[in-house]
């Protein structure tokens, strides 16, 4: 069982921020958040890249310079030759990649890599084909149970768990967004750029379910590992992943980084959490072996 | 297989949900068929559905008699601590004489090419294969001689991934319900009720589906959330998630995708022409008397495609759930 | 509902006893069991419930418990008392047909002709097993071998009369026990 310290992954932004945000983010990251590795890029929708590569380097750059190792996420459905030709550029030149589809672990042929929470790695003989296939890190799929990571890390010593976030469930051709503004995705306007967190979507009685991000669905639900940070310590899981969101992530990092050490209770940090402006209430459904849409202490 | 087969042209893979809708299915003029094991290693794991050993080593042997094709499916990812199951899955379904297997975990697909050198593997659709590289990952990697393509895309990609693909074959789906998410990535179901395609084999499955009548009207609910609401005269259908009515920047609407499902017999000389193997129909949940309608219906299109003739569209309109079809994202307006 | 028995037909019905109909249901639901052993194993963990059948133009419903030691079948006038887990509802002729494969349970759903209620994975255990059965009239009446066919095909052509006369929906397709 290792009690080594748990390292904290700052995962890719979902969302269509406006550049301006983006910059303002990482600054504040870059200075202030206690959190070891963060991943830059686009993984949802391509369109959006070019928005992105003109601040990616700077942003990495300012990053690396306030001690954070940088990652370059990469599209978690790549489909046209475009899409497939610009990672492999990224491979190429050299840059750490996260690897999201497989096609990116093709194009790797072996080079050390970074997986994220889109490849379905939920036994250990896949993760150790992965880890013989070059990655460092394998981010889990936000669906496992504890007692699955739990076998996974004992075995493992590069497992990390998404730890934070609207859980990141779909990925279609189609774009949600677009379509519930009644647009297609080539002539989309990027109203996406509209909703920081997802545009939400409820059922006909009002219930809320999900959060649809471009091509992406979400859970309404904000994922919070905090009732789970001791175990997946005590389990041997390397990092945890907070996924960024337009609340205070600063706060966040800082939350789980003092409750990875101990300094504060799950009690203590579901508290600290709940004051900051989250999209949803607070989940921990999957981590329990529960639907992803069970709140923190909901039994079924 | 025993019987050589004499055809051609594209191969129709018809769904076999029981031992008696696998007879169903040869009868009517399948190809080859597909079945899984009744347990979670397949991704149609519904009560009462699948087969055991003994069940399916019968279906082998009525199958192979009239030289059909039977390919069995364990395209579910293997459980941590668990993976034995869908080992021993594997090493049954080669035993009872299947002529593919169809997987989507890329560990398992390397134990069965470890453990069965010679054995046929096709990968699943469920292991999501959308570009040529990520088919050339499991074809030059662990040889796998065919590739289920994702129903998310179009004509045009399909083509492309099968000029890519090759020698790797490609299967196309043409009929049935439509999965408008990446298949084997989506995680709806389990958000509503713990228990995903990936997982477990089952989508909004209907241990957490509730019908209930509010007047005239049906509503439809998975996991609690009210999914669909069928009106007097509107005919009812499975409350799977994507396909349900949510609401979204105010307006209520089929957000993720109308309740149509695919039908892409139009399509069909073209799918050729672009050098796609073989045509899959959905269905492994239906009963035999759709499945028998369905597979006629199209293995009279293809017998008459081949004979130069035309392909009669009108008869598969009726079959469709909720009596609305598409072509769904194969043309690229769905996106 | 389409295919509805007239109800001066199903007043006069209800005068009549329930015993001999639950005797006789017994005997037909023991035939089709032993005409495919499987039924049970099918049904795995569903084996145990108690499906309410509900011939919604009778005046008496099944209560049927396939599984564990032996069916039991009990005939009741209304399901307003009873306990069970899962209720199939559709007129008479309807149900019939779903039995023998006239019609696809699935699309007898989609246009409203039947009703369930109650648990889902339950029914659908049921349908699946039912649909692997294959059962016809021979077998579930427990006639000798040597009639089936001529019996099959006279029983298929009696119910296409009466649905025909009952309004009833339109069969789904082929049946396989017919060549």
């Amino acid at each position: 069982m290792s009690e080594a310290r748990m390292a904290l992954t700052l995962g890719p932004v979902l969302f269509h921020w406006p550049v301006k945000d983006f910059v303002d983010f990482y600054a504040r990251v870059a200075d202030e958040a206690p959190v070891d590795r963060v991943c830059l890029g686009t993984v949802v929708c391509s369109k959006r890249q070019p928005f992105r590569d003109e601040i990616i380097l700077d942003t990495a750059d300012r990053l690396q310079r306030g001690g954070k190792d940088v990652v370059y996420s990469t599209l978690a459905l790549p489909t046209n030759k475009r899409e497939i030709r610009a990672i492999g550029e990224m491979v190429e030149a050299g840059f750490q990649i996260e690897a999201n589809d497989i096609a990116t672990v093709h194009l790797l042929d072996g080079r050390p890599h970074v997986v994220g929470p889109f490849l379905n790695i939920y036994n250990e003989d896949t993760l150790a084909l992965h880890r013989s296939l070059g990655a460092t890190r394998v981010c889990l799929p936000p669906e496992l149970p504890l007692a699955s990571i739990r076998i996974l890390a004992t075995g493992d010593d590069a497992v990390e768990v998404f730890a934070f976030g609207r859980a990141p469930l779909a990925l279609s051709a189609r774009c949600y967004h677009a379509r519930a503004d009644g647009v297609s995705k080539d002539s989309c306007h990027f109203v996406c750029e509209r909703d920081a967190d997802g545009l939400n979507v409820l059922t006909t009685d009002g219930t809320p379910i999900f959060a649809v991000n471009g091509v992406q669905t979400l859970g309404f639900v904000v994922t919070a590992a905090t009732r789970e940070v001791a175990d997946l310590k005590q389990a041997g899981v390397a990092s945890l992943r907070l996924s960024p969101h337009s609340c205070d992530m600063v706060k966040v990092a800082t939350v789980f980084r003092d409750l990875a050490d101990a300094h504060i209770t799950a009690d203590e940090a579901n508290d600290l959490l709940a004051v900051l402006s989250l999209p949803g209430p607070l989940s921990d459904g999957y981590l329990r072996g529960l639907p992803g849409a069970r709140l923190l202490d909901e039994v079924d | 297989m025993t019987a050589a087969r004499a055809w051609n042209g594209p191969e129709l893979v018809c769904p076999a949900g029981t031992p008696a809708g696998l007879r169903t299915a040869v009868d009517a003029g399948a190809h080859s068929v597909y079945c899984g094991f009744r347990d979670e290693t397949n991704a149609r794991n519904f009560p009462g559905l699948n087969f055991d050993r003994a069940e399916l080593r019968e279906g082998v042997a009525y199958a192979h008699q009239k030289g059909v094709k039977v390919l069995v499916a364990l395209n579910t990812f293997m459980r941590a601590g668990e993976v034995d199951i869908w080992k021993r899955g594997v090493d049954d379904a080669v035993e009872a004489g299947a002529d593919a297997l169809i997987l989507a975990d890329v560990a398992l697909v390397a134990y069965a090419r470890k453990a069965h050198p010679k054995q046929r593997l096709h990968l699943s659709v469920q292991a999501a294969a959308a570009t040529p590289e990520a088919i050339a990952f499991y074809r030059d990697r662990f040889g796998v001689a065919r590739v289920v393509l994702p129903r998310v895309l179009t004509v045009e990609e399909i083509a492309r991934l099968t000029a890519n693909a090759a020698p790797c074959e490609t299967e196309v789906f043409v009929f049935g319900g439509l999965c408008v998410m990446a298949e084997g990535r989506c995680m709806l179901s389990s958000y509503a009720t713990g228990k995903s395609p990936n997982m477990t084999g089952v989508c909004s499955p209907p241990s957490h589906v509730t019908y209930r009548e509010e007047g005239d009207a049906l509503i439809a609910s998975v996991g609690g959330f009210t999914v669909e609401r069928f009106e007097r005269d509107e005919p009812a259908g499975y409350p799977t998630l994507c396909k349900g009515r949510f609401q979204a920047n105010g307006a209520v609407s089929h957000l993720f995708e109308d309740p149509v499902s695919l039908n892409a017999v139009e399509l069909l000389p073209r799918l050729v022409d672009i050098g796609v193997t073989a045509f899959k129909i959905e269905g492994r949940q239906r009963g035999r008397a759709y499945v028998a309608a369905v597979v006629r219906a199209f293995r009279r299109a293809i017998d008459s495609m081949a004979a130069g003739g035309k392909v009669d569209v009108e008869e598969l309109r009726t079959l469709t759930e909720g009596q609305r079809d598409t072509t769904g994202a194969y043309k690229k307006a769905w996106r | 509902m389409r295919g509805t028995i007239p109800l001066v037909l199903s007043r006069a019905a209800s005068v009549l006893p329930l015993l001999p109909l639950e005797l006789v249901s017994r005997r037909l639901l023991a035939n089709a069991m032993a005409a495919r052993p499987s039924f049970a194993a099918r049904l795995g963990e569903h084996a145990g419930r108690t499906f309410a059948i509900d011939p919604l133009d009778c005046p008496f419903a099944f209560l049927i418990t396939p599984g564990g030691d032996g069916v039991h079948v009990r005939v009741v006038r209304d399901l307003s008392e009873a306990a069970y887990d899962a209720r199939i509802a559709a007129p008479l002729i309807v149900l019939c047909g779903m039995i023998d494969g006239t019609y696809d349970g699935d699309a007898l759903f989609f246009s409203r002709d039947l009703r369930i209620e109650g648990d889902t994975g339950a029914v659908l255990a049921l349908r699946n097993a039912i649909e692997n059965a294959e059962l016809d009239p021979s077998s579930v009446l427990g006639l000798p071998k040597p009639v089936h066919r001529p019996f099959n095909r006279a029983t298929e052509f009696l119910f296409g009369q009466l649905r025909r006369a009952l309004h009833a929906p339109e069969p789904s397709g082929g049946k396989a026990y017919l060549p």
